[in-house]
């Protein structure tokens, strides 16, 4: 059963892919010799769309089956959560596709969820049984909602990003487009990240480090010895720590002491390796093209009417808020209600689900009271999303709070 | 539209508005509420070592200085042979101390004032319920109570004789 | 003629409306505002009504609703909760330091040793409490005292502007709209007929169609355009929830630890808790789904669970009393499921399994080797004596429940919880009195050659349950809050206000559509609509724009 939901996820991860290319090919491709552009575009367009809604299908498959043998919704882990969360952004441009019917939002649409789904990966893929705490038909309401608010709002984003490059002037160097490549490049590390843990994953060499555990009242008495285990060449060494297997390379400095908790340097050197892969990844393209990446991509978005994305990213955030807020605030307070006897702990991870909400609520007040339209929109519209990656990635890596799910 | 007549609707509004503002910032101000300087004491129940029952109240017309104590607790050790000293000084004018001990068993709580010396009444509060209400969170933790009832001083931490006699002096009968 | 206030069809309007409120024509005083950044046509947002902030600028009251009012200072209030929030979270919060005390100097401590300077600095300008500091609380009452005042300026004026459907208005009024359009000159056709099917395509699509002669207008979901303010309410009955529980006996939170058979008092209410039992279940392998790498010996637990009773207090409750107690109820606790009486909730959320509850001990006459009786030590409640066997008594003459050698040699104890007790018995029969000590795990005895000696037997272990105890009366309405609020963001946003109209003046026909958003769709549903009418109406979507910048159109003919 398990394996069969792994073979439909991985089914679906592919055809994201191949309907990543089917688009790029229709936006790249109309200005191939004899070619009528617009022909061209939607031919490519629907191809890519049939494709991405087949992978959709086998997504579901992949929830469904899961959920079954697991006995519960697969949202109970990082992985699970991530992967859900990019079948949610599949859900979010359907639906945006229902209203608009605008295939070529899938080519920054559909890469955003093959990227999620790729992130998801490189956590534990094992179906765990529930814990006590995670043990409440109110906490999987609260997540599965609280990722279909998000995947929305990620729509809003990967518009938003497309508004950008199609209306930010390219001819000089701004402020206006160093942003815009640093937003690239944000991605790029997350793609990076992936490329990075997957190879030294399957390269089997491991740093293991040992390092004393303070007792938390007396801070000079050790505790007791913990050993971590590095899957990437280890950068960042625990505080105080020597190493119990050497791995490639001797780590070049030790973990700040006010990071917490037994994995807080093996999440920072991870951290550092998606930088730096991002990074290079970013540099090797712009060698490559001998462009700003968005102003490669430019052209390729000209024909498309700029207003038309600004109203679809500011439709996902008006569809997407209300879910969000609905899941991530509404049904986060009755589970914490019911599991912890307050619907509200100022949590860290309450708290960024906080941030976005307020976030949105700014952008929504700008929008339809201050008129702040298009280009300011759109960039809002990327913060936003920049904001709940941020809650994803780094408040459940580097914070540890009661929403830590298990960490690479 | 008649200016004159909304004003006192929005006067209104803004008020309770205020009156909010004002509540809420009270409120996140005099959160952590302790049982201190100018309150009543708190009426309660004890046993003394020995078996005989006791309540504070019966001590009323008399200062009464109770000290939160613990035998695995070391600045409580340190003050104790100051606090036997001033219990000598004070016990014939109308001053009663009083150790209350927390969470411990009668054998324990005896054995340490043999250890210690000490031969003022040790109270026992075995399930921690005083120590709840007065909200101790640290010991050792001393209040000084006037023959009315009223907490006059606390003081939290090892005390020496100076300080015993300056808070005792305003609790005097 | 200079009163700004009346409009040249005769109505006079409150002073600051910018869109006659009968024919829709710009005033006057809009028209002179002689703002170069203002548009020919004012916003739709508010119908051009007059609002009272706008109105009055002059008393110290006016100034504070104007300050209220501004969705300006609502966006920066929301700005500045937002990035205070997230300082609040660079380092934990004091609640969920592992400071078991946390007094001032143990939790300055604690910021120092473990976060540096920085944490040094984070500790002194507060922000160790940073959400419920005055400053906080003021940010959130303020963004409450916004919400009133925002939805109370714009409501009045918007629900007078909507309740009569604008009909026959002023050209300017239908030029003026964002998606406007009108027949060439010279296109003839017939009038009634033509608002017939007009009026039919409309209702075919879900409008309410109003009729004025010549005018006519459909108008879609204008409940959508209450969707903010109800929110708004939700949100103001959510925040007063919030405030409410500062009342002194709306909300209380605490926290006890219960032994298995142990009953104790709830701190600040009349109830007892007594811990029957305390149980810790584990998933089997056959309970997972698929082979897990787990280490030998590792598991994963499945379910913490207490069962309790809970007792009513009939005496005053008075510290240190004996209580009079009747049970009340009993039940189950588990995480994420408490139990609750009277509005008091008891969640399980904490546990120390196979703790030391007693020791036990076989004495045993060493001249016949014959067991004489058993001995049970509580560690909580030792008693002081025990009869054993004829005859025989044991006295507990010391005790150190954590049992250690302070640094002058002297027995001392760590804590008041027995993890290593130390236990000083006397054996008395009449003739021989001898003294055995318990440590560790081992017996010593004063004697040499001793009559009397203790076999250990295994001791009573029991767990303790951590429970959470708390009273939150407002959740009612605090979860009341949340629902209007959806209620009204679902409104907002799931649904669009549409009106669409059309106006022969002259020879000529006058359509006009105006929408909250979606214009791509109102654009489409325009489209089909005007379709039968077999009448070719040049459609004009006018951008929008920043005020700042210069106003293109973009033409769009129909097929």
């Amino acid at each position: 059963m398990i394996q069969l939901s792994n073979n439909l996820l991985l089914l679906a991860f592919v055809l994201y892919l191949v309907s990543t290319i089917v688009y790029a090919v229709a936006i790249t491709g109309k200005k191939w010799a004899n070619r009528d552009p617009k022909e061209h575009q939607q031919r490519f367009g629907r191809i890519g769309f049939a494709i991405t809604f087949i992978g959709f299908l086998s997504q579901t498959g992949y929830v469904a089956i899961r959920w079954i043998a697991g006995g519960h919704s697969p949202t109970s882990n990082m992985f699970e959560f991530i992967a859900f969360l990019s079948y949610c952004i599949v859900i979010g441009f359907l639906i945006l596709y229902r209203i608009y019917r605008m295939t070529i939002l899938g080519a920054f649409a559909v890469p955003l969820a093959a990227i999620m789904l790729a992130y998801a990966s490189v956590f534990p893929k094992e179906v765990t049984p529930l814990i006590p705490a995670l043990q409440s038909y109110w906490l999987q309401i609260h997540v599965t909602t609280a990722a279909l608010g998000e995947g929305i709002l990620a729509v809003g984003f990967a518009s938003g990003l497309m508004y950008l490059i199609r209306t930010v002037p390219q001819q000089v160097s701004t402020k206006s487009t160093k942003w815009l490549e640093f937003v690239i490049s944000v991605v790029l590390m997350m793609v990076g990240f992936i490329i990075v843990s997957t190879v030294f994953a399957n390269l089997n060499q491991k740093t293991v480090f040992e390092f004393p555990q303070y007792k938390a009242d007396e801070p000079t008495v050790v505790e007791r010895m913990l050993t971590v285990e590095y899957k990437l060449p280890a950068i960042v060494a625990p505080q105080e720590s020597k190493i119990v297997q050497p791995g490639p390379i001797t780590p070049l400095f030790e973990a700040p002491g006010f990071m917490e908790g037994k994995d807080a340097a093996r999440k920072l050197n991870t951290m550092i390796w998606s930088v730096l892969s991002g990074v290079v990844l970013y540099g090797l393209i712009r060698l490559l093209l001998r462009k700003r990446l968005a102003a490669a991509m430019q052209p390729t978005l000209d024909d498309i009417d700029p207003e038309l994305i600004d109203e679809i990213s500011y439709r996902a955030i008006a569809i997407g808020y209300p879910i969000f807020t609905l899941g991530a605030l509404i049904f986060a307070m009755i589970w914490a209600n019911e599991a912890w006897g307050r619907f509200w702990g100022w949590d860290p991870k309450e708290v960024w689900a906080l941030i976005v909400w307020l976030f949105y609520s700014a952008y929504l007040h700008l929008r339809l009271s201050k008129g702040w339209l298009g280009v300011k929109s759109a960039w809002m519209a990327v913060a936003g999303f920049v904001i709940i990656l941020i809650t994803l990635v780094v408040v459940n890596l580097v914070i540890a709070g009661l929403h830590s799910y298990a960490g690479v | 539209m008649n200016k004159e007549n909304r004003t006192p609707i929005r006067v209104a509004i803004l008020g309770v508005l205020v009156a909010a503002l004002v509540f809420a910032i009270y409120s996140s101000l005099s959160q952590d509420d302790v049982v201190g300087k100018g309150d009543t004491a708190p009426n309660f129940y004890s046993t003394e070592v020995g078996g005989k029952s006791v309540q504070l109240t019966d001590l009323r017309g008399k200062g009464v200085v109770v000290n939160f104590w613990g035998s695995w607790c070391e600045p409580c050790k340190e003050e104790m042979p100051a606090l036997e000293k001033m219990w000598h000084t004070y016990k014939d004018q109308g001053v009663v101390f009083i150790g209350l001990n927390i969470g411990e068993s009668e054998i324990t709580a005896t054995q340490f004032a043999k250890q210690m010396g000490v031969t003022f009444p040790i109270w026992m509060d075995p399930k921690r319920e005083v120590t709840k209400v007065y909200k101790v969170s640290s010991i050792p933790a001393t209040y000084f109570i006037d023959k009315d009832g009223e907490i006059q001083d606390v003081f939290v931490g090892p005390m020496s004789e100076e300080i015993i006699k300056e808070k005792v002096e305003k609790i005097k009968p | 003629m200079n009163d700004t206030r009346k409009c040249e069809c005769g109505h006079t309007n409150p002073v600051g409306t910018r869109l006659c409120e009968a024919c829709g024509k710009p005033t006057e005083a809009y028209i002179q505002t002689q703002d170069p950044q203002a548009p020919e046509f004012p916003s739709m947002r508010y119908e051009g009504m007059a609002r009272r902030s706008k109105i009055n600028t002059r008393s110290p009251i006016d100034k504070v609703w104007n300050f209220f009012s501004s969705v300006k200072i609502a966006i920066i209030l929301i700005v500045i909760t937002l990035i205070a929030s997230g300082v609040g979270t660079i380092f934990p919060q004091q609640r969920y330091i592992p400071v078991p005390v946390p007094t001032e100097e143990s939790v300055a401590q604690f910021y120092s040793t473990t976060y540096g300077t920085l944490g040094d600095l984070y500790y002194l300008l507060g922000f160790h409490n940073l959400y419920s500091s005055w400053w906080f609380v003021t940010l959130l009452v303020m963004i409450g005292m916004s919400l009133v005042i925002c939805s109370l300026d714009r409501i009045i004026p918007l629900y007078k502007a909507l309740k009569k459907p604008r009909l026959n208005q002023h050209l300017s009024f239908y030029l003026g709209q964002k998606m406007h359009g009108v027949t060439d000159e010279g296109v003839s056709f017939n009038t009634s007929e033509t608002l017939e099917k007009a009026a039919e395509g409309l209702k075919k699509k879900g409008y309410r169609v109003f009729q004025n002669g010549d005018s006519l207008m459909g108008e879609k979901a204008r409940f959508s355009r209450w969707g903010p303010y109800i929110n708004h309410v939700g949100l103001i009955l959510f925040l007063l929830g919030v405030l409410l529980r500062s009342v002194p006996g709306f909300y209380m939170d605490d926290f006890v630890w219960v032994r298995e058979g142990q009953t104790i008092s709830v701190p600040n209410t009349p109830y007892y808790v007594k811990n029957v039992e305390y149980k810790t279940e584990y998933y089997s392998e056959d309970e997972f789904a698929q082979d897990l790498p787990i280490k030998e010996g590792e598991v994963i637990p499945k379910n913490f669970e207490s069962k309790l009773i809970i007792y009513l207090n009939e005496n005053e409750g008075v510290a240190g009393a004996p209580p009079k107690l009747t049970q009340v109820t009993e039940g189950s606790v588990r995480v994420n499921h408490p139990l609750t009486h009277e509005s008091i909730s008891y969640y399980q959320s904490g546990k120390r399994e196979m703790e030391l509850g007693a020791l036990n001990f076989d004495l045993v006459n060493r001249t016949n080797n014959q067991r004489v009786g058993q001995i049970k030590v509580d560690l909580y409640e030792p008693a002081a004596e025990q009869k054993v066997g004829e005859g025989i008594t044991v006295r507990v003459l010391d005790y150190y429940p954590d049992f250690f050698m302070d640094k002058n040699g002297m027995p001392s104890t760590k804590s008041s919880a027995p993890n290593n007790p130390m236990v000083a018995l006397e054996v008395s029969d009449g003739k021989v009195k001898e003294k055995l000590v318990y440590v560790s795990g081992s017996l010593i005895s004063n004697e040499t050659n001793p009559v009397y000696e203790l076999a250990i037997r295994k001791p009573d272990l029991l767990d303790v349950t951590g429970l959470m105890v708390r009273k939150d009366t407002m959740i009612p309405l605090i979860y009341f809050g949340c629902f209007i609020s959806m209620v009204g963001l679902v409104m907002g946003f799931y649904w669009q206000h549409r009106r669409i109209w059309f106006h022969r003046e002259g020879d000529r026909l006058y359509l006009a559509g105006h929408t909250n958003k979606n214009w791509f769709g109102l654009r489409q549903e325009v489209n089909q609509i005007i379709e039968p009418l077999q009448l070719p109406i040049p459609i004009t979507v006018a951008p929008d724009v920043d005020k700042k910048k210069s106003k293109k159109e973009k033409e769009v003919r129909p097929t």
